[in-house]
């Protein structure tokens, strides 16, 4: 498999859903409670 | 003292600028027109006179934005750090910019060094290492993304994360 971080759309790929990922992270569990 | 907060937001910020256009420069300039000048022999130029030049600015800068970074956060360091539900977004940003800064000083600026040869090593070291700092800066700028997103929501992000 090919790394997505040797092109520029798979890094900005990457980090867009890096971004989601982190995002329910931090809501579904940081701050389920809050 | 509310003086202190707002110089180091604002060298935060100027710092960040500086580091992130850089990183930005790196990847989306510097690295494709160094292929296209190796071709025609005239990567010299790059590698002699902007690469060094451009990487002084970018590990420094790099440190002055984490350090503004954690004089702006003040006595929330750690409640952001340990993810505490206040500081919860911030604190990710804050992660995320650390890895980055460790990446600047712990893999690029060495592997840098050896490619431009301030420091001595042989091709296949430097070959090695070209690799290295290429995955490390794409790295960089992956989590730039997610960063920004956390570290720049401010008072938008409320309603985001639904505090």
């Amino acid at each position: 498999m090919k790394n997505p971080l040797d092109s520029i759309p798979g890094t900005i790929v990457s980090g867009l859903i890096l971004t989601i990922v982190l995002y329910f992270f931090l809501k579904n569990f940081i701050l389920a409670g809050v | 003292m509310e003086l202190l907060p707002a110089l180091a937001r604002w060298i935060h910020f100027l710092a960040g600028i500086t580091w992130v256009g850089l990183l930005y420069y790196f990847n989306l300039v510097q690295m494709p027109a160094l292929k296209d000048a190796a071709a025609d022999g005239t990567a010299a130029g790059i590698t002699k006179h902007v690469a060094p030049r451009a990487l002084f600015w970018f590990r420094w800068s790099a440190l002055v934005t984490w350090l503004a970074g954690a004089a702006l956060l003040g006595a929330g360091f750690t409640a952001a750090f340990t993810l505490q539900p206040e500081m919860a977004p911030i604190g990710i940003g804050a992660w995320l910019g650390t890895i980055m800064l460790l990446n600047v000083w712990g893999l690029i600026w060495p592997n840098q060094k050896k490619i431009l040869g301030i420091k001595p090593a042989t091709d296949e070291e430097k070959n090695k290492a070209r690799r290295i700092a290429f995955l490390a800066s794409r790295t960089n700028m992956m989590l730039s993304i997610p960063m920004l997103f956390f570290m720049a929501g401010g008072l938008s992000h409320r309603a985001l994360f639904g505090f």
